[in-house]
Order: structure tokens, then sequence, then C-alpha cells
């Protein structure tokens, strides 16, 4: 072998161990959901999967109503991501094709939803949902989060690289700025619509905190507040194999967004990191 | 730039109101009245409410377990942002190497981020955990010590922070990757050709150009570090024990929201502002440093 095949296969044997090196908890969490509870407390550890797979998720389906908690979560992160798609793209087009006295809010606007993340103004934020009459509603869950910097940004800068002509010709063909939107920009923005998707779904999906307070009704709860309730519910011994089963359950969702759309995503990790 | 669409002059501002309300009403007045509650003292049962001036912010320094959240919360975000960092780096380092597959391995990294920080957390309280745990088990082979969590503080705090950082490998990774894609060939050849070895190539030439990058991520993973990992403590130590693992998310929390001293909550808030203010003006002057440069 030449020195360079040698150097080639060392790099990616050094690459897989580190891989492999960081999924083993992912494997080891999917061993343990699928150990019985007399396996999950073998010592040494067990590392073979068991067949008690199923046996655990419909335990922790039960235990926790986790199909209510996961459609709650699923059309909470839907709605957000939509909704903060049709926002940031209304706002994005303002900035790009408009000369008008508000664009110098775009920088202030950005800047301000960086600066201001849900801790810094966690008491109010609950004291006004409270006012609001929002607590244990979806609207609590979903209104709150529309606004999206990173959406705003990502889209702004996709439009300033449309050629002025597009435009030039909508208006010369009599379209009004919504139908030139709406026919010509929406279609090309397919690839920032997906990524912006992936991003906004993932994020929502793994929300903790603020579900966590402004929800206490059972039926409201979301997927990630089933963690804690599948663990604090246990009575002596825990019982990780379905403690477990129930994680993989509630990491699927994003997991396969993820997967499904990792191409529209990379693209838009590229273009947010060369903005 | 032109107006594309000039003759419209309401539409513009139809279109930006719904992003501008959302984000006035959410954001920036909770944020408000954060800050003058912090000035504020409220009766236990809400009667009274009494001007503090900067009384929440003298008591916040002089409580102890205050501090020590403080100290907490640093030290913990140090450990996950310079070991999260460093790791992702060496890793992106790797598979940009002029080699095959570097789309393969972007994916084979990238999962973790679809991963909550509380999915995290419980994926490494089982790791570590005294009775079942993999990692207790493996430590114990090796060394003999049995690690524990739920006593001992340290072990706890570094578990969580390694929890914390390999949440974050996969965006992190991936980002390094983008970021090392955009850093043009020519330099790093030129560099070699003037007898650097690869180094001081790497130090000198990459690293610098890979700054604007770097300043994003320090700004991602500190909100990180400090705000989302909320889930992650919540699930693994609820800030225990003995409060080794309480980080200032946590602490406010549990003073906003389970011993209800709103206004004690609130100067927490405002801190934890100033905390994130400062680091955004640090990225942005990085961000437009860098595009000084390019033109």
């Amino acid at each position: 072998m030449s020195r360079k095949t040698l150097y080639k296969v060392g790099l990616h044997a050094t690459l897989l161990l580190i891989l492999i090196a960081v999924a083993f908890p992912l494997y080891f969490t999917f061993v343990m959901g699928t150990l019985t509870h007399q396996e999950a407390y073998a010592f040494p550890p067990k590392l073979v999967p068991g067949n008690q797979f199923f046996a655990n998720v419909t335990e922790a389906w039960h235990r926790v109503n986790l199909g209510r908690l996961m459609a709650n979560s699923a059309l909470v992160a839907v709605a957000v991501a939509v909704g903060k798609i049709v926002l940031s793209v209304l706002a994005a087009f303002a900035f790009t094709h408009f000369h008008f006295r508000g664009r110098i809010l775009l920088f202030p606007l950005s800047m301000i939803t960086q600066m201001l993340p849900l801790p810094v103004r966690i008491v109010p934020a609950y004291g006004l949902m409270a006012s609001f009459g929002w607590l244990n509603t979806y609207y609590a869950l979903i209104i709150p989060y529309l606004a999206s910097t990173t959406g705003l940004l990502l889209f702004r800068q996709f439009f300033l690289t449309v050629p002025d002509e597009l435009s030039d010709a909508a208006r010369v063909d009599g379209a009004g700025p919504l139908r030139y939107l709406w026919n010509v920009l929406i279609p090309l923005s397919k690839t920032n619509i997906a990524a912006l998707f992936v991003i906004e779904f993932v994020y929502m999906w793994n929300e903790y905190l603020w579900p966590l307070i402004v929800t206490t009704a059972p039926q409201m709860r979301v997927a990630q507040i089933g963690l804690k309730m599948m663990i604090t519910s246990e009575r002596t011994a825990a019982e990780w194999n379905i403690i477990m089963a129930g994680t993989i359950l509630i990491m699927l969702p994003p997991l396969v967004v993820l997967i499904v759309m990792r191409r529209q995503f990379a693209q838009g990790i590229a273009m947010q990191s060369t903005k | 730039m032109e107006a594309r669409f000039p003759g419209h002059r309401l539409l513009p501002y139809i279109l930006i109101f719904p992003s501008i309300a959302v984000i006035i009403v959410f954001l920036v007045v909770p944020f408000v009245q954060a800050v003058q509650q912090s000035f504020y003292r409220t009766s236990p049962f809400g009667t009274t409410t009494l001007f503090v001036g900067l009384d929440n912010y003298a008591q916040l320094f002089s409580t102890p377990e205050y501090v020590r959240s403080l100290l907490t919360s640093v030290g913990f975000a140090a450990l996950v942002i310079v070991g999260g960092l460093a790791a992702s780096l060496g890793i992106a380092v790797l598979v940009t190497r002029r080699i095959r597959g570097v789309g393969f391995y972007q994916v084979a990294f990238i999962w973790t981020y679809a991963l909550s920080p509380a999915v995290a957390g419980i994926i490494w309280a089982l790791l570590f955990d005294p009775a079942v745990g993999l990692g207790t088990y493996v430590l114990y082979r090796i060394t003999g010590y049995r690690i524990n969590m739920l006593v001992e503080g340290v072990p706890a705090l570094l578990i969580a922070a390694a929890a914390a950082a390999w949440n974050m490998l996969g965006y992190n990774i991936c980002f390094y990757i983008a970021g090392l894609q955009n850093v043009p060939r020519e330099f790093e050849e030129a560099a070699r050709v003037d007898g650097a070895g690869p180094w001081r190539t790497f130090w000198r030439i990459t690293f610098p150009m890979l700054s604007p990058t770097t300043a994003f991520l320090l700004f991602v993973n500190m909100i990180y570090a400090f705000f989302q990992v909320f889930g992650l403590i919540d699930i693994m130590t609820q800030g225990g024990p003995g409060g080794a693992t309480e980080i200032l998310v946590y602490k406010l929390y549990r003073d906003g929201f389970i011993r209800l001293r709103v206004n004690f909550a609130s100067a927490q808030s405002v801190v934890l502002f100033l905390m994130v203010a400062a680091m955004a003006l640090f990225q942005l002057r990085v961000a437009t440093r860098r595009a000084v440069y390019s033109r």
C-alpha cells in the first residue's frame, strides 16, 4: 500500500472509531429499551438487545399517556414551524422589496430577539399568559414562539440574490407584489422553506421549560415533559427498560424529520454560516 | 437598493406587522416588566408593592447560594463550550481532510442535534446510573472507583457537562465542516509552500479564518449551556446533589416558580440579560469585522 492510501485508511478508521464512541450511548439506550426489568439490572450490564421492546413501549405508552403527549408535541411543532415560515417570509419580503421607513427596524429587531431568550423575561411572560387566560392552551405553546430572526435573515439573504429582472418582468405583466411573492419567490424558496421547517420543528419538539410552566393539565402536556413524568412516576427501583423505550419513541420524530430532510438542512446551515 | 415595487406605501408595514407584534407583546413587554419588577418588592400575599431600588440586586449578590450558582453556571458553560468546540473542531478537521465521504460523515454526526437536552440528560443518566449504568461499570473496572452522581457533586457536574457537550456535537461539527469548506485552499497551500508545517498552518491560517464560525458557535453554545440545558438538568439532577448542578436558569426557575419570589427572580433575569447582551455584541463585532475583511 502506498503512503497515501495508508493515510486515508488510517483517517477513515479514526473517524469510524470516533463515530462508534459518539453513537454508543444511543446504542446502550436502545439495548436497555429491549430488556426485561431483571435483565436491566444484570451485572455486568447487558450489551445485546433482548426481545421486550414492544412490551416496554406499550407499558410506557400507557403509563404517561404518550399518545396524547406526542400528538400535542406534533401539533405544536408543526404549527410553530409553519407559522414562523409564514411570518418570516412576509417580513423578509418587506425588507427586501420595498423602500420604506420601517426598514431601519431590521437590525434592531434581529438583535432584540437574540438578546431576549425566555429566561430573561420568564416570570412576566408567564403572568401575561395567565392574564390572557392562555394557561393550559395551545395558544400559549404556539403564539409566543412565532417571531423568528433565523427565518427572517435566511429569507432576506436569499431574496437579495434573486435577480431584479424577475420582479421587473412581473411588474410589466401587471402582477402586484403579493402575486409575485406567491407565484415566483415562494416556489424559488423551497429549499430554504424546507431547511427552516427542519430547524424549527426540531427546536419546538424539543422545547422544555416553557411547556413545563404554562401547562399543568395532563392532557396538555408535551412529549418532553413525558420524560420527566416517566422518571418521577416510579415507585422503587427505576424501571430503566420502560423509561428508555419511552425515550426512544419521544426522540424519534425530530430524528426522522432531520434524516429525511438532511440535504435541505445542510444547505440551510451552509447559507447561515456564510451570511 | 431600489424599491422593486414602488407605490405600495402601506403594504410593507402590513407585511412586517405580525412579526413585530409578536416580538413586542411576547418579548419586549415581558422583559420591560421584568426590569421593572426587579426594582420592587411585593408582600407575600401580593397586597402591597414597595419600590426598593437596587435592593433585590444587593440581596442577590450577598446570597451565597446565588453566588455559588453563578460560579457553577460559568464553570459548567466553560466545560461544555471549550470541551465541546474543541472536540467538534477536531472531528470536522479530520472529516474535511481531502477524503471521500464528507457527506456521509456529516450525516453520521449530525443526529445528536435532533435529540433534546432532556433526552440527552436521560441517556447520560442511564449511562452513569449507579446500579445499571455501563459507564459506571466500565469506570469501576478500570479504576476501582464507583461513581455516584446522585450523591457526589463534582461527578454530577462533570457528567452533566459531558452530556451537554455530546448533545451539541452534531450541530457544532456541521457548522465547522461548513466553515472549513469555505476556507480557500490557496491560503493553506501558500503557507505550506513557504515551509509551514500542518500544525502551524492550522493555527496561523485556518483557525483565524474560522473566527466568524467560532464566534457564532460560541454564542449558540453559550445560550445552550446557560439556558437550553434546563431540561437536561431537570431530568438528570434537578440541581443536586446539594446544589452542585444548580446553574443560574435552574435557580431562576426555582425562585420564580417554586418559591414564588417574583421580584428576586426578575432581578436574576436582568442579570442574565446583561450576560446575553454582552455576548451578542461580542459576536456581532467579530462577525462585522469579517465583513470588512472580505470586501
